[in-house]
């Protein structure tokens, strides 16, 4: 301390902002940034006399214009008189739909595939690994076409479903009469509901209220039963007996959400091939499949070396000291060694969930109309509007990781180590 | 490094985009050779053999520039494009003119900002179909399965004639004709949707032919021709000149094999003024007389293209049509060279 009010106070030179040490990274951070503003001022400007050059302008006017053009899958409504900014939330949503069931899919692989690779069971163990190293090590995208080429080669047209109008047998039959694989799409039976509940407008699209009901009390169920618990272990601390609560639970649980299933006439409706095509069940597109089975199983492969190194992190006295108590392996690997693995494991988890989601924009290959597929596709190409539609497009993929990163972080921090 | 390695070639991309407003005919001449955006491969129209030598009756229009302005019809990149990267291509300065089946639309002239300089090809959208479908006509095809390219016009007619019409289908969208002629061949869409040339070109190529047709409707008005940057007039003028060159030629029964004798011996003025024996019309464009000549000369004019690559001696089969000359029935009509 003595020494630093004991040098001698020069007055300031110009030349201690590069040999003085108490300035000089203040003079690098100010030269960097001035640096990095004239990149960008060079590139914004560079930009603007190109597109004068062109004679283009930069407006996002064509976001109300009709788009003109079709998509097969749509989540929310949608018709060819429809605007292009509404085709790019039907991307957008098409973008979120294989992002969410990607994610999921590729989380219980990956979970899985990482405890069976540690399974003291030779073959499992090393059908694991080659899992894990095939698909790890082969670009994504040659799996995506793959996968469709499979679907698309390997299967029978919806044609082949159709009895011979002499023998009255059909080539194919269906799956239980229920689903049927064709080269264009898997026909699935569409869960419906008899007793209409309406529809809620939210303004940008409306939502069912028949499904809001169910989802509504699968949550009070949740809620209930976890108050039901609590009360059991306040009873259980004062008393010393739990009370069971086995039977409320699965009445909470899933007698509650079934009731309600049922009350709203809940059935399934079947498909049946009907002039070109079969109709009424819900055609899932080989496009789609294929995206979803690949990127579900490619990431899966890195999930499951996530979930391995987590749980190789957790030291071998861990097990040992919940098998010294008596816990068999299934409960120690639930009870004790995933809770506290799960901290490693979540922050890497992340970033493969940004890939994933990201990735889906692979979906151009095999024409699913995602959010790369409309917006930054045939809108981009109908209109003409790239650098508008490219930017858009950049916008709207870091919002959705943004808030993917924002969801996990929240969560990361509710499982990580609590220090005191 | 690397930082220095990217932002330099952001500063060249960066100028390649400011050159290409510029005049192209001296890019092109500085270059040697013309940068052609065709197709990705479409059997008559254009698609390189073998030994990776193009052909086709969109090629023939590149040779033919080329033969004009360079005086070697040899000499031209040709630039595969999808429906979807070919107006960028166009527009970047990365291809000097597109000759790719593309349909002249008022809003791709303008608001795209490329000049459409001409037709080559009278053109209408159609549909093709299995012959076991049992399908007679397009109004058939309620609840179908239509494979369609994106990024073209033919997308945005089908959406309109099904509407118009109360029918429904589903779209399968697909790239390239390569990929739209695999999956309509492995039954993933009921019908294919494209220009009727594009059409007869796809099934030309097909094993089995006779298993497919092509329906009676036609539900739009496909106008294909050359298109080049909006702005740059000069050049625009050139690639329309050679294109009504090869058109005239045909009317005046100008071919490749009797051009010189024409040239020497026709009394006739306006042959004369093409051939550039009379008149100084090359000038006018800033090439010399004989470029007509020379763009007649790589594949012989209208006629002889039409033959050769996609007429009714070819697999491909098209009839001229709309597309004979306007004293046999036809649109082809070129203004007079004088
Ligand atoms: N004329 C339409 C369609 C053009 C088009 O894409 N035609 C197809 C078939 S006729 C084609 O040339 N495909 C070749 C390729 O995919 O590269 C347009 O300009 O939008």
């Amino acid at each position: 301390m003595a020494n630093v009010a004991d040098a001698p106070k020069d007055s300031f030179r110009l030349s201690m902002l590069l040999y003085d040490t108490r300035y000089r990274s203040l003079t690098i951070q100010v030269f960097v940034f001035f640096l990095f503003m004239a990149g960008a001022a060079w590139l914004v400007d560079n930009t603007m006399r190109n597109l004068e050059a062109l004679g283009k302008d930069f407006d996002f006017g064509f976001l109300w214009n009709r788009a003109g053009y079709d998509i097969s899958q749509r989540l929310v409504e949608y018709t060819n008189d429809s605007t292009h900014g509404r085709a790019m939330l039907v991307g957008l949503l098409n973008t979120l739909l294989i992002a969410l069931l990607g994610c999921m899919a590729a989380t219980v692989i990956g979970v899985l595939v990482g405890v069976l690779r540690l399974s003291r069971n030779w073959i499992v163990g090393r059908l694991m690994t080659v899992y894990v190293e095939v698909f790890r090590n082969v670009p994504l995208l040659l799996w995506i076409l793959l996968i469709y080429a499979v679907f698309s080669e390997a299967t029978p047209a919806p044609n082949a479903f159709r009895p011979n109008p002499e023998t009255g047998i059909a080539d194919r039959s269906m799956f239980l009469d229920a689903i049927a694989v064709t080269n264009r799409y898997t026909a699935l039976p569409n869960p419906v509901f008899s007793r209409e509940l309406g529809w809620l407008d939210l303004g940008l699209f409306y939502v069912n209220m028949d499904v809001l009901a169910v989802i509504g009390a699968v949550i009070a169920g949740w809620f209930i039963n976890r108050a039901v618990k609590a009360r059991a272990t306040r009873i259980q601390e004062a008393t010393g007996e739990r009370p069971a609560t086995w039977w409320s639970s699965l009445l909470l649980l899933a007698g509650l959400p079934v009731a309600v299933l049922l009350a709203l006439g809940f059935h399934l409706e079947f498909p049946e091939l009907r002039g070109f095509n079969f109709v009424g069940g819900l055609n899932v597109s080989n496009s789609f499949m294929a995206l979803w089975l690949a990127l579900s199983l490619y990431t899966g492969a890195f999930i499951a070396e996530i979930v391995r190194a987590g749980i190789l992190a957790i030291s071998r006295g861990q097990s040992e000291a919940a098998f010294a108590l008596g816990l068999r392996p299934g409960r120690t690997m639930n009870l004790v060694i995933l809770p506290q693995a799960l901290r490693v494991i979540i922050p890497p988890l992340i970033s493969q969930y940004l890939n994933l989601t990201k990735n889906s924009s692979l979906a151009i290959a095999v024409g699913y109309l995602d959010l790369r597929g409309t917006l930054g596709g045939i809108t981009l190409n109908q209109t003409g509007r790239e650098l508008e539609c490219v930017l858009l497009m950049m916008l709207i993929y870091l919002a959705i990781s943004l808030v993917i990163s924002a969801v996990m972080n929240v969560y990361n921090s509710a499982v990580k180590l609590k220090e005191r | 490094m690397t930082k220095s390695v990217f932002l330099g070639t952001l500063t060249v991309a960066g100028l390649a985009a400011g050159l290409a407003s510029a005049a192209t005919l001296d890019d092109v001449k500085a270059r040697g050779e013309l940068n052609c955006g065709v197709s990705t491969g479409l059997t008559g129209f254009s698609l390189p053999d073998a030994n990776g030598n193009w052909t086709g009756f969109d090629v023939s229009l590149c040779r033919a520039v080329a033969a004009a302005v360079l005086g070697d019809g040899t000499k031209v990149k040709f630039v595969p494009t999808t429906g979807q990267t070919r107006f960028t291509a166009l527009a970047s300065g990365e291809v000097d003119m597109l000759a790719r089946n593309s349909t002249w639309t008022f809003s791709r002239d303008t608001d795209l900002k490329l000049d459409f300089v001409g037709v080559n090809y009278y053109d209408g959208q159609g549909f093709m179909v299995r012959k076991d479908l049992g399908v007679t006509s397009a109004k058939e095809l309620d609840g179908a399965t239509v494979c369609i390219q994106t990024g073209t016009t033919t997308e945005l007619n089908l959406a309109d004639w099904f509407k118009v019409n109360n029918l429904s289908y589903t779209p399968v969208a697909v790239e390239t004709n390569a990929e739209g002629e695999q999956q309509y061949a492995a039954g993933a869409c009921d019908a294919y949707t494209t220009d009727a040339s594009g059409l007869a070109a796809t099934r030309a190529a097909f094993a089995d032919p006779e298993n497919h047709i092509i329906l009676p409707e036609i539900i739009s008005k496909e106008p294909l021709g050359p298109a080049v940057r909006h702005g740059d007039n000069e050049w625009a003028d050139i690639v329309r000149s050679t294109l009504n060159a090869l058109i005239a030629a045909e009317e005046y029964g100008v071919t490749s094999a009797n051009m010189e004798e024409l040239a020497a011996n026709s009394p006739n003025p306006e042959i004369q003024r093409l051939l550039g024996v009379q008149g100084d019309l090359g000038k006018m464009i800033r090439l010399d007389n004989d470029w007509a000549k020379r763009a007649i000369a790589v594949g012989g004019n209208y006629g002889e293209i039409f033959a050769a690559t996609i007429g009714e001696a070819t697999p491909i089969g098209l009839a001229r049509g709309l597309n004979a000359q306007w004293t046999q029935g036809g649109l082809l009509y070129a203004p007079p060279f004088r």
